[in-house]
C-alpha cells in the first residue's frame, strides 16, 4: 500500500533568514500507482457518498488538508 | 556556477545555405518547446523540488544550453551567407527587417518568446510530468523539422538531439518514480 504524501528534510543552511521548516511534504495521490484501473474494484457503499467523494471508487479517493494546519512542520 | 568549454556538445554541419530551413528551426531556438524554454524551465524548477531530483534538473537545463548552442549555430550557418532576397523569399522578410541576420529568441511564426511558455508549479509531481511533456513535445518538433529538411548532414545533427530528448525524459521518468517511492516516509512514533 503507498501513500499519499512523501515527507523530506530539504538542506538547512546556518545563515537561512527565517525559522527553517525542517520536514516538507508533497502530495502523491492514487492516480500515480494505479497505472489502468483495473475492473470491479469496490465502490462506496452508497450513491451519495459516492457523489460526497467525486468518485466511486474508494481507491481513488485523495483527502487533503492544509499542511500548515495538519502540523507537518513539527516532527 | 558554470564552467564554459568552448567547442559543442556535438558537431554541428551544414551542406547548404537555406533560410526556409533556419525559419522553421528557429522553432527549437525561441518556441514553446524550443532549448531555451527546457533550459530555463528545469534551471529554475530545481530549487523546489526534493534534494533526490535537484541534481538532475540541474545536469539535464545546463545540457538544454548546449544544445541551444547548436541550434543557434546551425540557424547561424543556414542563413549567414544569404542575401535580402532570399531571406524574403523564404518568409524571413519581417525577421530581416527587425533583425538583418541577427538570431532571435522567436518561434517559425516570428512570435517572440515569453515566460508564460515555461511553469513552475511548486508541486514535484506536476513539474515533473511537465518535464516528461516537454521533452515529447521538443522530440516531436525535431522529428517535423526532420522531415522538411533533406540536408544530411544538418538531420545528423538533429537526429542527435531528437536522441537526447528520448533520454532525458527516460530520466524525468525515473524522477518521477523516485518521488513515488517509499523512503522518505515520516516516521510516526
Amino acid at each position: 500500500m503507498f501513500t499519499q504524501r512523501k515527507y523530506y528534510y530539504p538542506y538547512i543552511s546556518p545563515f537561512d533568514p527565517c525559522r527553517p521548516i525542517e520536514v516538507k511534504s508533497y502530495e502523491t495521490p492514487p492516480q500515480l500507482y494505479i497505472g489502468f484501473q483495473p475492473p470491479s474494484l469496490p465502490q462506496y457503499e452508497s450513491p451519495k457518498e459516492a457523489l460526497y467523494r467525486g468518485t466511486l471508487w474508494p481507491a481513488l479517493y485523495s483527502p487533503y488538508r492544509n499542511p500548515y494546519e495538519r502540523g507537518d512542520e513539527q516532527q | 556556477m558554470w564552467y564554459y568549454e568552448k567547442k559543442l556538445q556535438y558537431p554541428v554541419k551544414v551542406r547548404e545555405c537555406n533560410p526556409r530551413l533556419a525559419k522553421y528551426l528557429i522553432e527549437q531556438y525561441g518556441g514553446a518547446d524550443g532549448e531555451l524554454a527546457a533550459a530555463l524551465r528545469y534551471l529554475n524548477q530545481r530549487y523546489t523540488i526534493p534534494d533526490k531530483v535537484i541534481g538532475l534538473l540541474t545536469d539535464i537545463g545546463t545540457e538544454e544550453f548546449a544544445h541551444l548552442e547548436m541550434i543557434a549555430t546551425m540557424v547561424y550557418k543556414l542563413t549567414k551567407d544569404a542575401t535580402a532576397e532570399q531571406m524574403k523569399e523564404a518568409g524571413l522578410g519581417a525577421h530581416y527587417a527587425n533583425h538583418d541576420k541577427a538570431l532571435f529568441y522567436n518561434n517559425a511564426g516570428g512570435v517572440p518568446w515569453t515566460a508564460s511558455y515555461i511553469q513552475a508549479k511548486g508541486d514535484p509531481i506536476a513539474d515533473i510530468y511537465e518535464d516528461i511533456a516537454a521533452e515529447e513535445k521538443a522530440r516531436a518538433t525535431y522529428q517535423w523539422i526532420i522531415n522538411m529538411s533533406d540536408d544530411p548532414d544538418l538531420n545528423d545533427g538533429l537526429k542527435y538531439l531528437r536522441e537526447r530528448e528520448v533520454v532525458h525524459s527516460l530520466r524525468f521518468r525515473e524522477a518521477a518514480e523516485i518521488l513515488k517511492e517509499e523512503r522518505d516516509k515520516k516516521i510516526i512514533f
